[in-house]
């Protein structure tokens, strides 16, 4: 009965595999340990892909990692398993990815966030700090103290080039407006972030833009109790307090999932390092609906916008830049 | 920038903010320890307290419901401290340790249970400021003092509850006794085990609040990890303290202070000295402190060895 069992399971795979490969590509990704429902990359990932199924008719299906040492296991099963395409969620996985696609040469991986140099990754990473300097041209326009505060998880290359962006953006509209900067010194405790926060708004600011994950949600809790206002950062997160966080920067990992299945599908799939800025619609800033936004403000980031996609506008990436 | 920043009641009502959470664990260490019970899973038992108190508040929209379960839920955890390490004389870090690791892992999968996503949580109603009427129209103590959520009174109040307990009844002076001679303590007719989970469940309890009051009081969402590493500064304080629950309060509000200080010099942009070496300075002067630098502390006697009847 048991050997029946098995016998019958090992055909349905080896039947399924084969229909699989004779039919539309498969398109397969791994979460790193935020897994779905992080509302953020993984989720955003996760859209992207879900849109491929729609537009470009592919097959997709997703595998969860619980802990940091499931990165490799997962890529090589579903590697083995035939997929095509796998999507490798952050740059925790940059390890992972590595070593798995240089034993699997013939498929394709895509990376999210970080860099592989194999013949056959494909990596994406952001420019963050476009669409931080438009979140600067935002919080330029709208303080009316002319203090503005910035809150940061760690001071790493990648939180550097969105306070560089930033500063950048505050002051080419607004020269002699004061950045406050702290950073809380992690991506998980909350509540430093909100005494962070606090402490900035004590001393005039009266909008803060964070790029501390976790630790950023007590900068809205702190906008929130103060009546005074936020941006958030890598998902929309005007969603979470629409009075008080008034606009959100984001990072479309949906979209480079979808531009990369979109090249496997076409045949044009090359292993490369691309760079999505705002020209790519790789990152952007989404405004609250739930507050109206002056025309002023819309028009200025606009501007910004376009300054930045023509390259009349080169924003600094670093604070050395700056 | 205005150098009387520093010393502005701002920055002081800050400190309490920021040491509240430390003064509930720092006491709950207080008690493990003088019972002669080492408490080293403060962080996981206060990582329980907030996702207790979270869940509970989610579902009643009832915050103080929420603390009572999340001291609950502290004590809970801390008897599994107290079993290993009083019944069953296992080494007492280790169950510690392993407290801290399990409390991440199962707040973790509980939050994924629960809400179906991992990281945080949903917003939860928390508890309603109090102000204090007569204190919060004084000039300078109004601003510092007046108005507060709740946990930060019954900090202050339960560091002088402690010390009372401690040094002023029968049970303080079996407590001490147990921590410093067991065997004595039994001699003179003390139920030593009694008193150990005695102590050992206030420390949960206490631990829990601790948790509640960053989930519930500060913040009003849970965070996987919230904690970060509270339990292990709280401890810190306790030595910092001399084992004494009025010691561990001034050590408390003293990190609090210096984290307050960092964060008001980052604010300001004094940039003389790197942000990196203001955030590491409350953890240097807790391993001066670790290190008898500043005084000597001297633990329980009978700390950490399991009792033998």
């Amino acid at each position: 009965m048991k050997r029946n069992l098995i016998l019958s399971l090992v055909l349905v795979l080896v039947l399924s595999l084969g229909v699989a490969a004779a039919a539309a590509p498969k398109s397969v990704m791994v979460t790193d340990v935020g897994g779905l429902g992080d509302q953020s990359f993984n989720d955003a990932a996760w859209r992207g892909l879900n849109r491929a199924k729609e537009e470009l008719g592919v097959d997709i299906a997703v595998v969860e990692s619980s802990m940091m040492t499931d990165y490799e296991p997962n890529l090589s099963n579903l590697a083995e398993s035939g997929a095509d395409l796998i999507w490798a969620v952050g740059f925790l996985m940059t390890d992972a990815v590595e070593n798995v696609a240089s034993l699997y040469p013939n498929t394709k991986f895509g990376l999210i966030d970080a860099v592989v140099d194999e013949p056959n990754v494909l990596s994406f990473t952001f420019k963050d700090h476009e669409a931080s300097y438009l979140a600067g041209v935002f919080a330029a326009m709208w303080t009316e103290t002319g203090k503005i505060g910035f809150i940061g998880g760690m001071d790493v290359p990648v939180i550097e080039r969105f306070e560089s962006g930033f500063r950048a953006g505050v002051k080419a509209t607004k020269p002699d407006a004061e950045i406050l900067i702290g950073y809380a010194g992690n991506f998980n405790d909350p509540g430093k972030g909100k005494e962070l926060a606090l402490t900035q708004y004590n001393q005039g600011a009266d909008i803060i833009y964070h790029a501390a994950g976790a630790t950023g949600l007590g900068l809205i809790e702190a906008a929130k109790e103060t009546g005074k206002w936020a941006i958030g950062v890598d998902s929309d997160q005007t969603v979470l307090d629409p009075e008080h966080v008034v606009a959100s920067m984001l990072k479309r990992v949906d979209n480079a999932v979808f531009y990369g299945v979109e090249a496997l599908v076409n045949d044009e799939f090359v292993a490369t390092h691309l760079e999505l800025g705002l020209a790519e619609g790789g990152v952007g800033l989404a405004y609250s609906k739930g507050i109206e936004i002056p025309e002023s403000i819309l028009t200025a980031v606009e501007a910004a916008n376009e300054d930045i996609v023509s390259g009349k506008i080169e924003v600094p990436g670093t604070r050395a830049e700056l | 920038m205005n150098i009387g920043d520093f010393f502005g009641t701002a920055l002081f009502s800050s400190t309490l903010r920021m040491a509240t959470p430390l003064i509930f664990a720092s006491l709950g260490g207080v008690f493990a320890e003088r019972s002669g019970i080492v408490n080293i899973a403060l962080e996981g038992i206060m990582l329980v307290g907030a996702f207790v108190g979270m869940v509970v508040s989610y579902y009643t929209q009832n915050p103080w419901l929420g603390v009572l379960l999340a001291m609950l839920a502290g004590g809970a955890v801390s008897l599994i401290l107290a079993i290993n390490s009083i019944a069953l004389k296992a080494d007492q870090v280790v169950t510690g340790v392993a407290i801290n690791i399990f409390a991440l892992g199962i707040t973790g999968f509980m939050l994924r249970r629960l809400f179906g996503h991992a990281g945080q949580s949903p917003s939860v109603a928390k508890l309603a400021d109090w102000s204090i009427p007569i204190i919060k129209d004084l000039p300078i103590l109004g601003p510092i003092l007046g108005k507060h959520t709740p946990p930060v009174y019954l900090a202050l109040l339960a560091a002088v509850l402690s010390h009372i307990v401690l040094y002023k009844t029968p049970l303080g002076l079996r407590i001490r006794a147990v921590g410093e001679h067991p065997r004595a303590a039994d001699t003179m007719g003390v139920d030593v085990f009694k008193i150990q989970y005695l102590c050992v469940f206030i420390s949960g309890l206490l631990g829990g609040l601790g948790g509640a009051t960053l989930s519930l009081g500060l913040l009003s969402s849970f965070v996987e990890n919230m904690t970060a590493g509270r339990g292990f500064i709280a401890l810190a304080a306790m030595i910092f303290g001399k084992w004494t629950p009025l010691g561990a309060l001034v050590a408390c509000l003293f990190f609090g202070y210096a984290d307050a200080l960092q964060m008001l010099a980052q604010t300001l942009g004094i940039v003389f000295i790197p942000r990196e070496f203001i955030l590491m300075l409350p953890y240097l002067l807790t391993m001066a402190v670790l290190a008898g630098v500043i005084g000597r502390a001297v633990p329980p006697a009978a700390e950490g060895k399991p009792y033998e009847r």
